[in-house]
């Protein structure tokens, strides 16, 4: 055990080349973020922005063809180039991740419980019948109605939201330190994702986790993770506590995305708020700030290099050099 | 680890209860029946349909016309069409097939015969094929794109391309004239003992299966180069597991469907028409019995050869059907 201040998972300086159809391609630059233990951070922005591939470079699960730079230390671990049998020794095990398709994400050939007790038998040498056990226990505090009974049934037979509660048994199965959630809810019905979400919330509290939520969704950041980072063209834009960041948005990107959320009782006929223009391709992204293009504040030093980090609050940085008016504008009523 | 190459790590699937499995086989058992009931009146139909009176065919052109109509009620071939129908079904059932116009002996024993070298040489063909398919087609898919995949892939371009015929007089030409390992054709029966038969099946069988086997390898590499696109083979290696672990515990059984499929194709294919293959080794197979029984218009032989034949396509679809299930748990037995 660490003590407590220490970081578990420290990101440093994280790029990640990707052979695309297009040619290589940067697709994440100096990502730098750190989990204590115990700790939620959220990782928010939309399709593309590399979050997606930040979580599967922290697992090792990039494909073969992907250069990683930077570090990606696990209680002091370096993990950028771990051989690949000491990864698999992780998986699973103390990293563990929830996918976002829960009808794709089980193979649909082996049963619930097989699956379940997969990772059981497969680090803690426990016996079959042991992992059995403990498989339906989990199952059974996921919420699965009559798991013992259910065991032997096959992923067809259940409901998308059943299914996400299985792979959540799945991933905690080990008991890991770090628990991915990449979009848990995305592809399930409203009226589930705030079951699932609270389950996932119980279950890190219990187990005294580190999670590591991504959405696109700003409400789902903003209720249930303590630290948050906005990512953007491949790097993080802002970053902070989730009441800092909610209360006082530095980053153009970040003000646009508050702005562009649905709201309950907004005026019928108000139109739904829109950043102007696209995501960047990954293949081409600029040199200077990725959002300088759709960003309303930019200035010609803005496309020469990417803006440093800079502190706006304790713990809350912004890598735009147009803060300073960002935070003046604040327009938007953003405390809603 | 040796775990990694158990083929499958779960229990055979369980259907909802045994008594779902019986009634399923006892349904397709009657499909079955009367699919070779009407295989049989077809086959009954088309052949006498053929113009040509058998008898006429076999006293030759200048018989005199009394003796071929007494030949003609010796034959049976005076009585009404369906009278001849059910006799003919009635014989198929307790075996008793009738004399060969040609060769005056019993059609059930012609056949018997022929089936003693016909069935063990489309195993054996089918043995090599399933060997030779299965490595290379999961082989070529792990290396996907790297230059065993490519090298394997050439060869079965031109596995694909070679006619089994030219490729069996090769063997001929290096097993039996210059190393004079095997004999160049002939088969010398079951009496002997295993060995000098299928010393002899031996060559025809290499002939048979290399094109085969080049086509289900492709058929293989692209069935698993799908699953290995799927969303379980990546929530699988997130809990630890190995490569080649996901590779044999999650994606070939998955991957099996398709290989079935075109497997029991060719199986059927392998019965029936191997008949140049037969002709380059001199082997007295079923192919050459229709050939020569069509050459001689020695309809009882064929129309019985022909129904064998499509009762053995039917019976291995029938197999196939059921291995379906059996793999899938999706596929509802009671859907078949």
């Amino acid at each position: 055990m660490t003590a407590g201040d220490q970081a578990l998972l420290d990101v440093s300086n994280l790029g990640i080349r990707l052979d695309t159809s297009r040619g290589p391609a940067q697709a994440v630059r100096e990502v730098s973020f750190a989990l204590r233990r115990g700790e939620t951070l959220g990782i928010v922005g939309e399709s593309g922005c590399g979050k997606s591939i930040t979580a599967l470079a922290l697992l090792g699960l990039l494909p073969d063809s992907a250069v990683v730079s930077g570090n990606i230390r696990l209680d002091g671990r370096e993990l950028v180039g771990l051989a690949e049998a000491d990864y698999c020794t992780l998986r699973g095990n103390r990293i563990s991740m929830i996918f976002q398709e829960p009808m794709t994400a089980l193979n649909p050939m082996h049963t619930i419980g097989h699956q379940v007790a997969e990772p059981l038998l497969r680090h803690t040498g426990c016996s079959a019948t042991e992992a059995k056990r403990q498989a339906i226990a989990l199952l059974d505090r996921v919420g699965l109605p009559d798991p013992a009974r259910r065991y032997d049934a096959y992923p067809h037979q259940f409901s998308g939201g059943q299914r996400q509660r299985i792979t959540i048994a799945m991933a905690l199965a080990c008991k890991p330190d770090v628990l991915i959630a990449d979009e848990p809810t995305t592809a399930l019905d409203v009226t589930i994702q705030r079951q699932i979400l609270d389950l996932i919330a119980d279950l890190v509290a219990e187990q005294g986790m580190a999670m590591i939520l991504i959405s696109h969704d700003l409400g789902v950041i903003a209720e249930n993770v303590q630290r948050m980072i906005v990512m953007y063209g491949g790097t993080v834009v802002e970053s902070g506590t989730t009441d800092a960041v909610f209360s006082r948005m530095g980053h153009p990107y970040t003000q646009g995305l508050f702005r562009a959320r649905p709201r309950l009782g907004a005026r019928k006929g108000t139109r739904l708020a829109t950043i102007a223009g696209t995501v960047p391709e990954l293949a081409d992204l600029p040199a200077g700030c990725p959002f300088a293009d759709r960003c309303n504040l930019v200035v010609d030093a803005c496309r020469t290099a990417l803006p440093p980090v800079a502190e706006i609050g304790a713990g809350h940085a912004v890598r735009c050099i147009r803060t300073d008016v960002a935070l003046t504008r604040d327009p938007v009523g953003v405390i809603a | 680890m040796h775990r990694g190459l158990k083929l499958w790590n779960v229990r055979p699937p369980k259907f909802g209860a045994p008594a779902r499995m019986s009634v399923f086989l006892l349904r397709r058992c009657l499909t079955l029946l009367a699919t070779l009931v009407g295989a049989s009146l077809i086959i009954f139909l088309v052949l006498d349909a053929l113009p040509g009176n058998a008898a006429q065919m076999l006293m030759g052109a200048d018989a005199s016309p009394d003796a071929v109509r007494a030949l003609t009620v010796k034959l049976g071939l005076d009585q009404p069409l369906a009278l001849r129908y059910l006799h003919w079904l009635r014989g198929l059932v307790v075996g008793d097939l009738g004399n060969s116009y040609a060769y005056g002996t019993p059609v059930a024993e012609l056949i018997r015969e022929r089936l003693a070298m016909t069935i063990p040489l489309a195993i054996l063909a089918m043995l090599l094929t399933t060997v030779l398919a299965l490595a290379a087609g999961i082989y070529t898919a792990a290396h996907h794109n790297r230059l065993g995949d490519v090298g394997v892939m050439s060869l079965t371009q031109i596995g694909i391309a070679l006619p089994n015929f030219w490729f069996a007089i090769l063997l001929i030409l290096l097993f039996a004239v210059k190393l004079q390992w095997l004999s160049a054709g002939g088969f010398p029966g079951w009496e002997d003992g295993i060995w000098p038969g299928l010393r002899s099946l031996l060559l025809p069988a290499v002939a048979l299966a290399v094109v085969q086997a080049a086509i289900l390898a492709r058929v293989t590499r692209s069935a698993v180069l799908d699953v290995l696109r799927e969303d379980f083979v990546r929530t699988a290696r997130a809990k630890g597991l190995t490569k080649r672990e996901v590779l044999w515990q999650h994606v070939l059984r998955n991957a099996m469907i398709p290989v079935l499929t075109v497997m029991g194709l060719q199986f059927a294919n392998l019965l029936a028409g191997t008949i140049v293959i037969e002709n380059v080794f001199y082997l007295p197979g079923l192919g050459r019995l229709i050939f020569q029984s069509i050459a001689n218009r020695d309809l009882i032989v064929v129309r019985n050869c022909v129904m064998l034949l499509a009762g053995m396509v039917i019976i291995v679809n029938f197999v196939v059907d059921v291995l379906y299930a059996v793999i899938d748990p999706r596929i509802k037995v009671h859907e078949l």
